[in-house]
């Protein structure tokens, strides 16, 4: 069963201009995925965010992009040069028609070019203005120069991530534009709703540097109770403790037969207790529990625990799990109550059961590359109004024609003109 | 006067557990929403007992996990195993307008809350179900924290270096990245509600929603039968990329330069201006063949200042550059206190603790923080008298009856 289906989603009928580049792509793919009119406004040539690697074949080339495919999905492609007086009033044209505009230039740009919120609103009062930036609109590090990795570094994650006897570490899919991107979508939807109850838009100020502290759990909040940072535990899990324990680390990643699984072995409340135990017995049966035969998880009080204790404890877990595959490990943990997961590759993820069984990879259409390529599908399920991965990212201008001309009106002579000037 | 918030009058039934149910309901709570989570002495949610616990003392009530989540939401306490809790569940998906569910796929069922149950009660409720891999499949009943999510999902196989085994992200990762994309299509689907009175229903898998976060990945696969997996900080477009040690215990910036611009404009402002058209180091290319050499060459300079002084040297000129922030960090930046990021609330067993606002300001409608999230049963009296119009004595009689749940009815706790 696909996801596609014709035109009909949750936000149809509403549109979006999207100025963004990769670091706020991903909210107009979340928007056009649910079904908006999402118009990729590119600078003529082509959008920077083209040169972005992985390449379709590693084939260096604006048209193919697999990260460009990957967040403009679902979206329509204009060429559009908004520095040139005859651009910004095209742009202000389609401001009228459209619900959203996204972007993430630095702060003050749309202003600089009178397209700032307080110009758009007189255009279009209902118009939301989504500006996704590394920092905010303003404050200290408004201007900062930011790459993915600097704002994942200041967000607190880089820190968070990695092994203790190296540098803090980004993951190899940069992320924290995606953090930005997503919270992005979600305060455009939140502006929308106040749109429904008064007509009116506003501006959405998103910050990414905000978004990725979000993923850091609660450390900030045990930070400001325990006055203890947690670091890159390798591994292992780090649980914070006041006074002189330090933070107690637990293996959570093991090697195992055919990979790596995270497994929780710990006490503490009913979940984690019935996990240690079932891995526990499991081992007793096999005579392999060594230090654990005998120990008794109500026990486990992680306040008091020492760093030593615990290595003896998980010593035994080491080579056990050595022993067992993936799969065995999974099979024990769903009839047992075993708190794992296999460490999955993307390749383990797209060939394994689960995703496959509900569909979840879509094929789509590449003509010009004489391919079909699988795409991520619906983050969310819904019968009705599914979300939607369909159509591959525009080309560069794709879509000129169907919008400047069908829907603008602008005569073929004067597009001309716009193109041999650089406008479009 | 204030200004009317976006989700005042929307109500929102809560019953799960977990952090993602709870998060994507919070970004409504902290625009107005009204969220009442029903939870039970019983069998509280889990993750009230992981830590950090305030004075590292656990307790159900004592940890950030049993409220952060919760920001201005309300908690009762209610055993739906007993006819009349129920019943109690009935009135409340008679009153709210969406209701979350994070339980195990089945779960909600066994008390009569599935959704095909719930929307004969009320047509046009917004029913959303996360969990970690959806409510089908062969997979679906496998329970797993956050962590095992973050893994299972694909994110620890790629974190860490090429010469090691995967590393862990401190943090439930994917518990963090799932719920903003349930919240964006629970959004659409309100102001549907707002406009037709249909409802609607929600599957998430939180896997399925992460992997949303691999997707230049998931297409090198299907396209290259490349699998991604570890590179520690080296950028295949940028050198010299990576995080360099400063002066200080484990204090580290992270440096990225994108162009022969930036180049040299580092050069300049550590001194080494000569390096900037060096044919060894001038071009990306160049750089590339040098780029163990370079990483080298920038940490003998960021070894010499703190990562804060190193970090506004490279701003200064025009370098991106960020300091790797530690908790301490975040809780100090000037960027989050201009925005007010962390707001301090009173919790009643925790006392003053930050709570977080969101990623994005509204102009005309901000967020309000104005509430922690409460104790388990915080809210009892309010919700059942005020909200559901209980009397006083139908409320005494649940709290014989155990209905209503109180402390003493916690597992390992006696009854005198």
């Amino acid at each position: 069963m696909s996801e596609q289906r014709n035109g009909e989603g949750l936000l149809s009928g509403y549109r979006v201009l999207d100025l963004a580049d990769e670091k706020g792509l991903l909210c107009g793919r979340m928007l056009a995925g649910w079904g908006a009119d999402v118009i990729k406004v590119e600078r003529p040539g082509g959008d920077p965010a083209r040169n972005i690697g992985p390449f379709y074949k590693d084939i260096p080339h604006p048209e193919r992009s697999l990260f460009w495919f990957a967040l403009n999905a679902d979206k329509r492609g204009i060429t559009l040069d908004i520095e040139t007086a005859d651009g910004r009033d095209i742009f202000r044209r389609l401001v009228k028609t459209a619900d959203f505009v996204v972007e993430s230039f630095a702060p003050g740009y749309m202003e600089g070019l009178g397209l700032g919120y307080r110009e758009l609103e007189k255009i279009n009062p209902g118009i939301i203005l989504t500006s996704i930036t590394p920092f905010g609109q303003s404050g200290p590090y408004a201007q900062f120069k930011a790459t993915d990795m600097t704002v994942w570094a200041l967000g607190g994650m880089m820190y968070l991530s990695g092994d203790p006897d190296r540098p803090p570490v980004q993951l190899s899919v940069p992320q924290a534009y995606f953090h930005g991107g997503i919270h992005g979508a979600l305060g455009s939807m939140v502006a929308l709703y106040y749109r429904e109850l008064t007509g009116e838009g506003q501006q959405v100020d998103v910050s990414a540097h905000e978004a990725v502290d979000f993923a850091n759990m609660v450390e900030d909040e045990g930070y400001d109770l325990l006055k203890v940072s947690l670091a890159r535990p390798g591994p292992f899990w780090g649980l914070a403790r006041p006074g002189q324990l330090g933070i107690l680390y637990e293996r959570v990643n093991f090697e195992c037969k055919d990979g790596y699984v995270n497994v929780f072995v710990k006490g503490g409340g009913a979940g984690y207790k019935t996990s240690a135990r079932a891995v526990t017995q499991w081992m007793k049966e096999e005579g392999k529990a060594g230090y654990l035969e005998t120990y008794d998880w109500d026990t486990y009080d992680f306040g008091k625990l020492t760093l030593e204790e615990r290595q003896r404890l998980e010593a035994p877990l080491v080579p056990f799990f050595k022993t067992k595959t993936k799969r065995e490990i999974m099979a024990r943990a769903a009839r047992e109550g075993i708190f794992a997961a296999p460490l999955d590759s993307v390749k383990d993820l797209m060939e394994g059961p689960q995703l496959n069984a509900r569909d979840y990879w879509v094929k789509v259409e590449h003509p010009e590359l004489g391919d079909t390529i699988l795409y991520p599908g619906a983050p969310v399920k819904a019968a009705v109004l599914p979300w939607r991965t369909q159509r591959r990212a525009p080309l560069i201008g794709e879509h000129n024609d169907e919008v400047y001309r069908r829907e603008l009106g602008l005569s073929p002579e004067l597009l001309v003109a716009l193109k041999s000037r650089g406008v479009i | 006067m204030q200004t009317k918030q976006v989700f005042e009058g929307v109500k929102i039934v809560l019953f799960s557990w977990g952090a993602v149910a709870s998060q994507a309901a919070r970004e409504l709570a902290l625009h107005g929403a009204t969220m009442i989570r029903v939870e039970s002495h019983r069998t509280p949610d889990a993750i009230r007992f992981s830590s950090p616990f305030k004075d590292g003392k656990p307790g159900v009530n004592r940890g950030p996990l049993s409220t952060t989540f919760h920001t201005n939401g309300y908690n009762i306490s209610c055993d739906l195993s007993k006819p009349k809790g129920r019943e109690v569940a009935r009135k409340l998906v008679e009153w709210a307008d969406i209701l979350g569910d994070s339980f195990t796929p089945g779960i909600l069922a066994k008390f009569g809350l599935d959704y095909e149950s719930v929307r004969k009660i009320k047509p046009r409720i917004i029913y959303y179900s996360t969990c970690q891999q959806g409510q089908y499949g062969p997979y679906a009943k496998i329970g797993g924290l956050g962590v095992q999510g973050a893994a299972g999902a694909g994110f620890y196989y790629i974190t860490g270096w090429p010469d090691r085994d995967p590393a862990m992200i401190q943090g439930a990762y994917t518990d963090f990245v799932a719920p903003w994309f349930l919240a964006v299509p629970l959004v659409a689907a309100l102001i549907r509600q707002r406009r037709t009175g249909e409802g609607f229903y929600l599957d998430e898998s939180q896997y399925e929603a992460s992997i949303h976060f691999l997707a230049p990945a998931v297409l090198d696969y299907s396209a290259n039968g490349r699998v991604a997996g570890r590179q520690g900080n080296h950028h295949p477009a940028a050198v010299p990329h990576n995080a360099y040690q400063c002066m200080g215990n484990d204090r580290w910036v992270a440096i990225a330069v994108t162009t022969d611009a930036e180049w040299e404009a580092l050069c300049r402002a550590i001194g080494r201006l000569e390096l900037a058209h060096d044919p060894r180091y001038a071009t990306l290319l160049a750089r590339k063949e040098h780029e163990e050499e370079l990483d080298a060459l920038v940490s003998g300079w960021s070894r010499n200042y703190t990562a804060e002084e190193a970090m506004l040297v490279m701003q200064a000129a025009g370098v991106p550059a960020g300091v790797t922030s530690t908790c301490q960090d975040l809780l100090e930046d000037p960027q989050y206190k201009h925005r007010g990021r962390f707001v301090t609330l009173h919790h009643k067993e925790i006392g003053p603790m930050i709570y977080r606002s969101p990623a994005y300001r509204l102009s005309k409608t901000p967020a309000r923080l104005v509430k922690p999230g409460p104790c388990l049963g915080e809210d009892n009296e309010y919700i059942y008298k005020e909200v559901l119009g209980y009397s006083d004595d139908e409320v005494t009689d649940m709290l014989a009856e155990g209905v209503i749940t109180t402390e003493y009815d916690a597992p390992g706790v006696k009854r005198s």
